[in-house]
């Protein structure tokens, strides 16, 4: 199985230690994964900005990146639904039906592909999870609170099968962050509200360690937990699974 | 003016947006409640599509069928192209009865049409029966909400509104009251009303009838109280057979309210002796929309509300941000449709999260259609060109892995070596209107894995030929 890692450009730049995580987690999970280094980003924030055709490079430069591998694994759920759904605008060619295919959420791809439902190690610590928006609704990671009142996903299983962890109940299992990409900035006051609404669940409710698969929404959420100067430490999941794992 | 700005507007009153979004949550989850209880919800979903799909699919047939089965019931049916059209037919059929006094029960499309304004610069006294549109009547304001017209307002601003206009007691904020004063006032309009005007939830081509669904019992007795009624409803309404309407029915009002079905649903097929029935079916823009591939799904929409119940954005924008008749998501895919300029910034007032498309009743995607209708306003050049070219500038750098890596070195050395105050300050960051910035760390992801020893930077899989 070749697999590579795909470390989004905003990861890539600014959370370099939730790479590495995914890296350790993966390795620990019997996981030899590459970093091509030729690889840039998903090209998500022009697309979603309007600007498709100024994304087009970027897609193929994805793509040839990418094409030689079995599975191409990123922590952010976002930037792979991206890839899946929004690739469709290139020509359908062997390699871009190949890479569409091959990409996963680094949370899919522990539970679907690898079929770790469950990891050793203790966490004695109330967690919130934040669940987001394209892996849960696009990505179906999670069930949808638009569908069924049954709270559960891939990653909430794979917490709470940690020792000493406690999950937050929150009032609004799912709702969006604000994030949004590009929308944080042309709607910032919006998705600033958004946001505080959220990190105010997490308060309200308990959480001690803020978590999700997607440090996308998390770097939102962390920039507004860090300006109010909330108790709150926010972590990609990867480095909550990788930091378990070491202790086992 | 763009939603951005609309929208800072309505969040200036912090308290008042977090009754908005606590309000309109509620609704949400009383929808969830009633979607659970229904083990099949998915599937009526599912068919409600399927039903609306077909019906666009020959949308042409079924309209003509309509007709005729109307025409047999002696109804007298028109057809608009538009608004202006629209408006002058209604403003005839008033005007040949010689009627001054209409009442008008819940209907977006003569929103829409403006035909209010119309009809009372004709000399025409139009009142809105529906009590949340009487209570936007009365301030002469548009409705912030499909289903629910004056959500925006507390109960506090409806006594304000009453006691100006009904001569309420000031300060009467107790609801039952206020509605008291509301029924007695409007008893008093359905009596004198020589027309009733209503719009239309369901056509159904098989019979020729017409349904109007309320939870006021206002349509009816509007139009059971006047002389003439006439039913304006655009192209959409069409469902094929009377047995279609329990699959919509089912899902109206459980999508809008949570609500198994509205107070009344009534039948309106063929006009009572001595009185008369038109029907009004208008285009307005819809078949340029059915038109457009990828914006032919907006038409299956049933009016319900639900995308604008869910949507953390409109909960926390108000319906007045979006600037059209319909707001909220469904709005924000079908303003585009009739002026791009000025609707510009309605796709893009959303996360795409997607909550709309996994609420609405008849399945429209509707966040993928607000992805589609951002790529055709950026084609179009209406996109603000700081965006545009900045986005231009970020395709070049990431399509190449050199420009790339030492962008990004230098953009953190920036980001570690500015002060604070410059790299957060609101005028040039919209980020620090309420965030910190990421610490900028000293290396990359990229830099730290080159660095490493084998194994991690020499895997063990062949590497790749680029």
């Amino acid at each position: 199985m070749k697999v590579a890692l795909f470390v989004p450009c905003y990861i890539d730049q600014f959370y370099p230690q939730v790479g590495i995580a995914t890296l350790q987690l993966l390795e620990k999970l019997g996981v030899q994964a590459h970093f091509p280094a030729q690889q840039t980003c998903c090209g998500q924030p022009l697309a979603n900005s309007g600007c498709e055709r100024d994304a087009l490079p970027i897609y193929k430069h994805f793509v040839q990146t990418f094409s030689d591998y079995d599975y191409v694994v990123a922590p952010s759920g976002s930037c792979v639904y991206h890839v899946r759904k929004h690739f469709d605008k290139l020509d359908q060619t062997a390699d871009v039906q190949h890479v569409r295919g091959a990409a996963y959420d680094l949370i899919d791809f522990i539970s679907t592909v690898l079929k770790v439902e469950e990891l050793p190690g203790a966490f004695p610590h109330k967690v919130g999870l934040h669940l987001s928006c394209h892996g849960q609704r696009g990505l179906h990671q999670a069930n949808e609170s638009e569908m069924t009142p049954v709270r559960d996903g891939q990653l909430s299983r794979l917490l709470r099968s940690l020792d000493g962890i406690e999950l937050t109940n929150l009032n609004r299992n799912d709702e969006c962050c604000g994030f949004g990409g590009t929308f944080c900035v042309s709607e910032a006051g919006i998705s600033a509200r958004m946001g505080q609404d959220r990190v105010a669940d997490h308060v309200r409710n308990g959480t001690q360690v803020l978590t999700g698969s997607d440090m996308s929404c998390l770097m939102h959420l962390e920039g507004i937990v860090r300006r109010a100067k909330l108790p709150i430490k926010v972590m990609h999941a990867a480095e909550i699974l990788n930091g378990v794992m070491v202790n086992a | 003016m763009n939603h951005a700005i609309r929208a800072d507007k309505f969040l200036l009153d912090a308290d008042r947006t977090t009754w908005h979004d606590e309000t309109l949550w509620f609704v949400r989850e009383k929808r969830d409640r009633a979607a659970y209880g229904v083990p099949e919800f998915q599937e009526l979903r599912e068919l409600a599509s399927g039903i609306k799909n077909h019906t666009l699919s020959r949308l042409d047939l079924y309209l003509q069928e309509f007709e005729a089965a109307a025409q047999a019931n002696g109804v007298h049916v028109h057809w608009a192209a538009d608004a202006a059209e629209h408006n002058a037919i209604i403003l005839d059929i008033i005007q040949k009865q010689g009627a001054t006094r209409i009442v008008k029960s819940k209907s977006m499309l003569t929103e829409e049409c403006h035909l209010n304004p119309f009809l009372i610069k004709h000399g025409i006294e139009v009142v809105d029966t529906d009590l949340g549109e009487r209570i936007i009547q009365f301030r002469d304001e548009p409705p912030s909400h499909i289903v629910l017209p004056a959500i925006h307002l507390k109960k506090e601003d409806v006594g304000d509104t009453f006691h100006t206009h009904l001569g309420t007691t000031k300060g009467e904020s107790d609801p039952q009251r206020l509605t008291e004063a509301a029924r007695q006032h409007l008893r008093a309009k359905f009596l004198a009303g020589q027309v009733a005007i209503s719009g239309v939830n369901f056509a159904i081509a098989e019979t020729g009838a017409v349904v109007v669904c309320t939870n006021e019992g206002n349509a009816d007795l509007g139009v059971n109280l006047a002389k003439v009624h006439i039913a304006a409803m655009g192209i959409e309404k069409i469902i094929p057979r009377l047995s279609d309407l329990g699959v919509f029915t089912r899902l109206l009002a459980r999508s809008a309210t949570g609500q198994p079905v509205t107070t009344y649903t009534s039948h309106f097929t063929k006009p009572a002796p001595g009185k008369e029935m038109h029907i009004v079916i208008v285009d307005n823009g819809r078949t340029q929309q059915l038109g457009r591939p990828d914006f032919r799904a907006s038409l299956k929409c049933i009016r319900c509300g639900a995308c604008m119940n869910t949507c953390p954005v409109y909960r926390r924008s108000g319906g007045h941000s979006y600037d059209f008749t319909v707001p909220g998501p469904i709005g924000a895919i079908l303003s585009p449709n009739i002026d791009m300029k000025k609707h510009a910034s309605l796709p893009f007032a959303s996360t795409l999260c997607g909550s709309c498309t996994d609420v609405c009743p008849v399945k429209i995607d509707i966040h993928t259609q607000l992805y589609k209708w951002r790529q055709v306003l950026g084609e179009a050049n209406e996109i603000p060109a700081s965006k545009k070219w900045s986005m231009k500038f970020m395709g070049r750098v990431l399509a190449s892995t050199r420009v790339y890596g030492l962008g990004g070195q230098f953009a953190r050395k920036a980001l570690r070596l500015l002060p604070h105050g410059l790299t957060h300050a609101p005028s040039m960051n919209a980020w620090a209107v309420a965030r910190e910035l990421p610490e900028a760390p000293k290396q990359s992801f990229r830099e730290w894995y080159a660095k490493q020893p084998a194994p991690a930077a020499q895997p063990t899989q062949p590497q790749i030929s680029a």
